[in-house]
């Protein structure tokens, strides 16, 4: 039983990972009906930057305290998305405004590739750490209940609490301010908001920025779990079956089918896997996602897709 | 000058619908196969053979594969891959399991299978489209990764996964060297070529286009999706089955699954992209970009960085060709969506006017 | 005006309903087309005019009411039964296949009568040649007729709208059609067009033989071609008869010129 639930936390915590990815894909997907594809390279190239900048700052700066140098590494960092996002807008976005979905899925593949590439060329492609000084150290909780605990990973809950915290933000901000209020018009549709006077470009450089914000965010504690190297690009194929789940265009449901996604990982390969070889984690979230489309399309929480005539 | 087409009058609806009704373009298609099969064989080398030619050919094989999917009936796909895969593996379990068992129907056993696997994962074409259907088709990639890592059966009970084949004869010729290898592609590729030139050029091409303008139209005219979708899944994935099967017998000779993996997938839409959606000339065009640009690449970049006193390191090439593939594909999809094929067409226009400028 | 026969009921919309969630669309629609004549169906905008066509194709699915075709009654239509049953249409926004030239859009107008597989049509030998070609001469038939011969090759989505709205119509006669449903074929086209149309109409009910229903906002053309007229507003019939009936109901008047309600 215990180590079931072991199993389980593991596998919530991965889910909260993968949730912070979806959240990415979900935020640009809601403001301006694009799916990134490049999520995964934006969450290498923050990583990347932020791993570089905190060990180049000491040199350029002289700062010493290593947290400092962490928070002006992530100051930059940020800095340098909202530079990409702007790009991508200003050099890509712009010049594909009325093409179909089709067309802005492989336009953000080659984004993917394009920012993989200059991202290695520019920070190098060895694997770096991200130190912010996340705990390592497991802790044992429940000791009362189960005999030896359960083994709980204290940097996994922290990074739970940083992704809890990031999304109710998000939430806020989606609902509560105005410019949220934008950006849901312009999701809904593009050529109604700009006719009522909302600055489409404005607003795409916006949500990109966001979406880098929370790129940053997901990368740093991703590079800090696992180092920062070139397979964190293939994250967001991991989190693509997570999207589907819980609905490209809602919030809550990036949260929920990251958690669900996760456990499932894990529990069908320890419960499953050795009736079938093992392994079965590389398409377990996508033959699920697959169920799901052919059953409900939208996921748990998305809107209706309709077609018109 | 050259280029005119005067004087050609079609005088039968046959004509007219030749593949190549210009003259001229009949003579260009005469010359280049000529060259293909005569001067080629002659003076190649061995390099020239394994490096570029081959691969080229297998390449041209599996786009024209995913152009009619892709770029015919618009069904999104990143799952090439795992089509190639099965076509492989297919063929190799035929081939080695079945004593006496000729190469060429193995191939196309392969083909077959690949041609089933693509039926079963063409399925949610029938319901979702774009995204979502990229989505099941990453699916099938990878459960077909899993598939041959893990289920013994289809690798032979190889421990890896890894697989190889040796003593490849075709109607008793041996195909060991790199000129015969080159044949048994330039064969197979032309053969299909042609019949998917047909295909695309006859009613089924045009429900197949039907369905990627417009399916809500399509189905009023009496074209049913379901079996336009699925045929061009049949088709596409026959097609990347054999070419597949080519890759890992002829140019791989030993191969694991992680041959045809994702990144394969990407490589080949993305020679769809660029070479031009729609055109089997198009598929063409982009293996050879694809195949070409790393090897120019890797000659053009250290020569100059020297100019600029830089080193660039094989790292820094790969990494080079990661920046220029995704910048040309955000290139071609602004400014020009039918790739290459239609620049290519550009310039013949221009051409029928030379040297004239209007 | 050549005298025409028109002759006994062959389509028939019986009690017709459609609700798109709380969208009354429809609202218990009945009304029959003779054969060989031109039925038009006016009304304001959003009246549910090509909604009521829709349902007619199979594209739509009524929730209440049926539709006898022929004597035959179906309570919802599939658009390839509807094909085959000899039905074809033309749309309000045109739905051609911008990828492809004209002919191959009209071209898939055919479809339904091709016949050799694909194992034949990759080959393209014997068979599959000759139907091709043969479907090919019908077609250029279709051409000749609409006046288009100079565009063949063209990629309709080059095409001006006037003649983009041709190619349409092509498609739609190219499958041989018993029933021919116009939505808007004058839309947006000026005097010199949609005298050109109107000839194309009248020649495809004369020659071709086909009965038209079609939907029109121009008075002039509907009071002109038309042998029986139905009147739609806010998804209720509330019309039906000749164009001079229909011209001085009191309803309709006050639909078009707009009343306080």
């Amino acid at each position: 039983m215990a180590f079931f639930l072991e199993t389980l936390l593991g596998g919530l915590m991965a889910g909260m990972l993968y949730s912070l990815v979806a959240l990415g894909f979900v935020l640009i997907f809601k403001a301006s009906g694009v799916f990134n594809f490049a999520q995964g390279a934006m969450v290498l190239f923050a990583a990347l930057a932020m791993a570089r900048f905190a060990e180049w700052i000491p040199h350029w700066t002289g700062i010493d305290n290593p947290m400092l140098a962490n928070v002006v590494a992530f100051v930059l960092a940020g800095v340098v998305m909202f530079l990409v996002a702007w790009l991508i807008e200003r050099l890509v976005l712009r010049h594909l405004v009325n093409q179909e979905g089709t067309t802005l899925l492989m336009a953000t593949l080659g984004i993917t590739y394009f920012l993989e590439g200059l991202g290695q060329t520019i920070f190098g492609s060895d694997i770096y750490k991200i130190d912010i000084g996340m705990p390592k150290e497991p802790i044992f909780m429940l000791e009362s209940l189960f005999p030896g605990g359960v083994l709980v990973n204290k940097e996994d809950v922290i990074a739970a609490a940083i992704a809890a915290t990031l999304v109710t933000l998000l939430s806020v901000f989606f609902q509560k301010t105005s410019t949220g209020r934008a950006l849901r018009a312009v999701a809904d549709d593009h050529q109604a908001a700009q006719s009522i006077g909302i600055p489409l470009n404005r607003i795409w450089v916006i949500v990109w920025c966001v979406a880098g914000v929370v790129a940053l965010v997901a990368g740093m504690i991703w590079g800090s779990k696992l180092g920062v190297q070139f397979s964190l690009a293939t994250v967001a194929l991991r989190a693509l079956p997570v999207v589907i789940l819980g609905g490209l265009t809602s919030v809550p449901g990036a949260i929920i089918g990251g958690l669900i996604i996760g456990v499932g990982e894990k529990l069908s390969e320890v419960y499953l896997g050795p009736f079938v070889g093992g392994g079965i984690e590389i398409w377990f979230a996508y033959v699920l996602a697959l169920v799901f489309l052919l059953f409900r399309p939208q996921g748990l929480f998305g809107e209706k897709i309709i077609d018109r005539v | 000058m050259f280029y005119r087409e005067n004087g050609q009058f079609k005088t039968t609806y046959r004509a007219d619908q030749q593949i190549f009704p210009i003259t001229q373009d009949r003579i260009a298609i005469a010359l280049i196969l000529a060259v293909a099969f005569l001067a080629v064989p002659m003076l190649a080398s061995d390099y020239l053979f394994r490096a570029i030619l081959i691969p080229f050919l297998i390449f041209s094989l599996a786009a024209i594969g995913v152009n009619i999917l892709v770029g015919y009936c618009g069904q999104i796909s990143l799952g090439s891959g795992a089509f190639m895969a099965v076509g492989a593996y297919g063929a190799y379990n035929f081939f080695v399991r079945i004593p006496g068992m000729p190469l060429i129907p193995s191939l196309i056993l392969g083909g077959l299978c690949a041609t089933f696997f693509g039926i079963l994962f063409g399925l949610p074409s029938l319901r979702v489209k774009g995204l979502y259907l990229a989505v099941a088709t990453l699916a099938a990639q990878f459960f077909a990764d899993w598939m041959f890592l893990r289920i013994k059966w289809f690798t032979n009970d190889s421990p890896s996964g890894s697989v190889s084949v040796s003593n490849l004869q075709v109607f008793g010729l041996e195909v060991e060297t790199p000129l015969s290898k080159y044949f048994l592609c330039l064969g197979i590729l032309v053969v299909i070529g042609l019949l998917a030139k047909n295909l695309v050029r006859g009613a089924i091409g045009r429900e197949w286009m039907a369905i990627r303008d417009m399916d809500v139209a399509a189905a009023v005219i009496g074209i049913r999706p379901m079996y336009a979708k699925l045929s061009a899944f049949a088709v596409s994935s026959f097609i990347i089955g054999v070419a597949g099967a080519l890759w890992g017998f002829v140019y791989l000779g030993a191969w694991e699954p992680a041959a045809f993996s994702v990144d394969q997938s990407f490589r080949l839409l993305f020679m769809v992209i660029i070479g031009g959606m729609g055109s089997i000339m198009g598929s063409f065009f982009g293996a050879a970009f694809i195949v070409v640009l790393p090897i120019a690449l890797n000659q053009a970049l250290p020569l100059l960085g020297s100019l600029f006193g830089l080193e660039i390191s094989t790292a820094g090439i790969s990494h080079a060709e990661l920046i220029i593939f995704g910048a040309l594909i955000v290139w071609f999809l602004i400014v020009e969506p039918h790739g290459l094929a239609k620049l290519w067409s550009i310039g013949k226009q221009k051409l029928r006017l030379w040297p004239f400028p209007h | 005006m050549s005298q025409k026969q028109i002759g006994d009921v062959i389509l028939d919309v019986n009690n017709i309903s459609l609700r798109f969630g709380g969208v009354n669309a429809l609202t218990d629609i009945s009304f029959n087309v003779k054969e060989h004549e031109i039925r038009a169906i006016i009304g304001p905008n959003g009246a549910g005019k090509s909604s009521m066509l829709n349902c007619i194709n199979g594209v739509y699915t009524p929730q209440d009411g049926s539709i006898t075709f022929r004597g035959k009654t179906f309570s919802h239509m599939n658009s390839r039964q509807v094909a085959e049953m000899g039905v074809a249409r033309t749309f309000q926004n045109l739905a051609l296949f911008k990828g492809m030239s004209v002919i191959d859009n009209i071209m898939t107008g055919r479809n339904l009568k091709i016949k050799s597989n694909m194992f034949l049509q990759a080959l393209r030998i014997g068979p599959a040649e000759k139907e091709e070609t043969r479907h090919r001469e019908y077609v250029e038939h279709i051409i000749d007729f609409l006046e288009i011969q100079a565009f063949r090759k063209t990629p309709v989505g080059q095409l001006p709208y006037g003649l983009q709205k041709r190619v349409d119509l092509g498609r739609a006669l190219a499958m041989e059609p018993q029933v021919l449903l116009l939505d808007e074929p004058m839309a947006g086209m000026n005097v010199e067009e949609k005298q050109d149309m109107c000839r194309f109409v009248l020649d495809v009910n004369d020659e071709f033989g086909s009965t038209i229903v079609l939907i029109e906002h121009d008075m002039g053309v509907v009071m002109d071609i038309s042998d029986r007229v139905v009147v739609l507003d806010y998804g209720k019939k509330i019309g039906d008869g000749t164009p001079e009936e229909v011209r001085s109901n009191e309803d309709v008047i006050s639909a078009y010129l707009g009343t306080s309600h």
